[in-house]
């Protein structure tokens, strides 16, 4: 995987955020690259970081923010190097979008939905408002909403609707990129597997890349290509998506794909023990050995990042 | 107070059916009004809703939101007031209860919230959270009150107890808080324990963790236990029978392997075939999904209220004639007319 090929590759990407009681390792040293038109999925629990990926990649740092480095490309370019605004112009909705979390509650509740899935383009294309509707009734018409509901008020719509809408608004730019945080965390199981036969379709017809950001290991199998998890600001595995769900790699991966409920097959289901650790002061060595059941002396040192039949693990039994 | 009990007892003598409880064709309507009066019809959140649970069962109701899932769980906990039917529990009928009653019945049942952080007061250290029922339960000797909490916390295993009893919900973790919710809803040592979506809120790992702990104090106490989810991949986990519901109504009762492998309505079917498991073939198809969302419980669809959305409609019936339940294999019960 070259640089020059991959749509987004990202390097060394470290987001602190100051606290009172020190820096929290949100993002610690993240890498990784993505093709155009594939998905990764970045899976880990509450707190691992993986939201805070998501903004970081967007440059939407919250006013804490601290250590903030890395390389990020996009196509080539290395936008790390341009200037905020620069970046807001040219590559915040031009080139990459999203679908923050709960997006679908995050509508203003007095503007109509097709004028505010018309914003982003009036301000990032520079189309008059006439044209922006026709590209939101284009867009509608890909995710599903019928064209009536653009003079709706985000009250008028249920919350898949919603949900949908938010996407076009991810869309309507016509990004290579698009972030999905938690897009169906708080809907219902079918509207939930409509969304995501929406995001396929968007994916197969429109050349779309995603980065989806969960911690429902398996809806995100809906839409994987490759599949990355995260475990306390770090990527600790990441590989594609059928050699991962058949077979995970570091303990951590095979843990948590083991607390997953399944409905087909009857299996074991089994808890990791312990809390994931406290960001501000993550253990030494590799983060995950005091809940690891595999641990060995080596664990105490920093494990490193090993390559395996085209798969990328962080851990120490590989080495 | 003792007359109450005299006249319950001869209640008991008539409607004695061995199940701990009986919910009776029961109704739960909230009415609308216009302009904040005037009559603007009713949504019909629970519309005929009829069932029975053994002592020491644990069902799950499963349904999508707004299909009157909390509803029924609030009037079962008589928190609403049905609009119409009855709900017997150990041979009590709720419309016959006095405060007396009402007192006893408290601490019979549990409930376990869906947001633990929510659930528990900001200002109350655990201790004190576990002892609010005891003192409101009139237990008035404090070293009883504290061996309980013991006793309890030790169940849901948050030991060692010194080390919890003295922290304030924010210094817990949220599989931790949901322990605490758990410990609360049974430290009156209840018969019936009522979950609503008890891990919805919490991650993958600790998910287990919790269904875990609720299956084992269901199978020590003998308890009976209603689990509400919409997450139909827990409940195979978690219990025997599983009652599926659609817009006020229970569509399907069955066990959890007959209906997991062979769901009978289509409602079902569509909820079944929505359900990911974690498999990298899922990325290659595109799911089946019956069109369009579930109706409003205002004006409820006419005949089956599945019909406008179900792929094997059978037109001049679906539409105008409500189907009953019918019984296709022994225990299975499915509301849809393929079944006559």
């Amino acid at each position: 995987m070259t640089d020059e090929k991959a749509l987004l590759h990202i390097e060394k990407l470290v987001l602190y955020f100051n606290t009172r009681s020190g820096p929290v390792q949100a993002v610690d040293g993240v890498d990784f690259s993505l093709d155009t038109n594939k998905a990764v999925v970045i899976v880990g629990e509450s707190g691992c970081g993986k939201s805070s990926l998501a903004k970081a990649i967007l440059r939407l740092l919250p006013r804490n923010a601290g250590t903030y480095s890395g390389k990020i490309f996009l196509e080539g370019q290395d936008v790390m190097l341009l200037d905020d605004e620069e970046y807001r112009q040219n590559i915040r909705w031009a080139a990459i979008s999203m679908v923050p979390q709960a997006a679908m509650n995050a509508l203003n509740p007095v503007i109509r939905v097709g004028e505010q899935v018309a914003e982003p383009a009036i301000v990032h294309l520079g189309v008059n408002k006439t044209d922006a509707l026709s590209l939101v009734k284009k867009m509608f018409q890909h995710v599903g909403v019928p064209e009536g509901f653009i003079s709706r008020y985000p009250f008028e719509l249920s919350g898949g609707m919603r949900q949908r809408v938010a996407i076009a608004m991810a869309l309507v730019t016509s990004p290579n990129l698009i972030i999905l945080d938690e897009p169906t965390s708080a809907l219902d199981v079918l509207t939930q597997a409509n969304i995501f036969n929406v995001l396929k379709r968007i994916k197969k017809e429109l050349g779309t890349s995603y980065i989806l950001i969960t911690h429902d290991i398996a809806t995100s199998s809906e839409l994987a290509d490759d599949v990355a998890v995260m475990y306390a600001g770090q990527i600790v595995e990441r590989g594609d998506a059928f050699r991962f769900f058949a077979q995970p790699l570091h303990p951590y991966s095979s843990a948590l794909m083991a607390s997953v409920p399944t409905l087909r097959g009857k299996k074991m289901l089994d808890f990791i023990i312990g809390q994931p650790p406290s960001l501000i002061n993550p253990p030494t060595g590799c983060r995950f050995a005091p809940r690891c059941p595999s641990r060995f002396e080596k664990c105490d040192q920093d494990p490193p990042v090993i390559e395996k039949e085209d798969r990328k693990v962080r851990c120490w039994l590989y080495a | 107070m003792v007359e109450a009990r005299e006249s319950n007892a001869v209640l008991e003598m008539k409607e004695s059916t061995g199940s701990l409880l009986s919910v009776q064709d029961l109704r739960v309507w909230f009415e609308l009004r216009q302009f904040g009066f005037g009559h603007a019809g009713y949504v019909h959140a629970v519309d005929g809703v009829s069932f029975e649970l053994a002592h020491g069962e644990a069902i799950a109701v499963v349904g999508e939101s707004g299909c009157g899932k909390s509803s029924l769980m609030k009037a079962i906990l008589a928190l609403y007031k049905p609009t119409k039917g009855d709900i017997v529990f150990d041979d009590k009928k709720f419309s016959e209860f006095d405060t007396t009653i009402m007192r006893w019945f408290r601490s019979q049942v549990g409930f376990v919230q869906q947001d633990p952080y929510g659930a528990l007061a900001p200002f109350m250290n655990v201790r004190r959270i576990l002892e609010e029922p005891l003192i409101v339960g009139g237990i008035k000797d404090k070293l009883e009150r504290e061996r309980r909490v013991r006793k309890v916390m030790d169940e849901v295993k948050l030991h060692p107890v010194e080390d919890y009893w003295d922290k304030f919900p924010h210094m817990l973790s949220g599989g931790q808080q949901q322990r605490v919710v758990i410990a609360r809803a049974m430290i009156m040592e209840p018969k019936l324990l009522v979950a609503d979506e008890p891990v919805s809120m919490l991650d993958a790992s600790v998910r287990v963790e919790i269904l875990k702990l609720l299956r084992g104090l269901q199978q020590e106490h003998h308890l009976t236990v209603i689990y509400i989810t919409h997450d139909l991949a827990t409940v195979s986990y978690f219990s025997e029978r599983i009652f599926v519901m659609y817009a006020g109504m229970i569509v399907e009762k069955a066990s959890v392997d007959n209906l997991l492998q062979n769901p009978k309505h289509p409602y079902t079917y569509a909820l079944l075939q929505g359900t990911s498991d974690p498999d990298a073939n899922n990325a290659l198809s595109f799911k089946e999904v019956p069109p369009g969302e579930p109706p409003s419980l205002i004006t409820p669809p006419t005949g089956c209220r599945f019909h406008p959305r179900c792929p094997k409609i059978i037109t001049g019936l679906c539409e105008f004639q409500e189907p009953p339940e019918f019984e296709p294999d022994k225990g299975h019960y499915v509301s849809c007319w393929l079944y006559k």
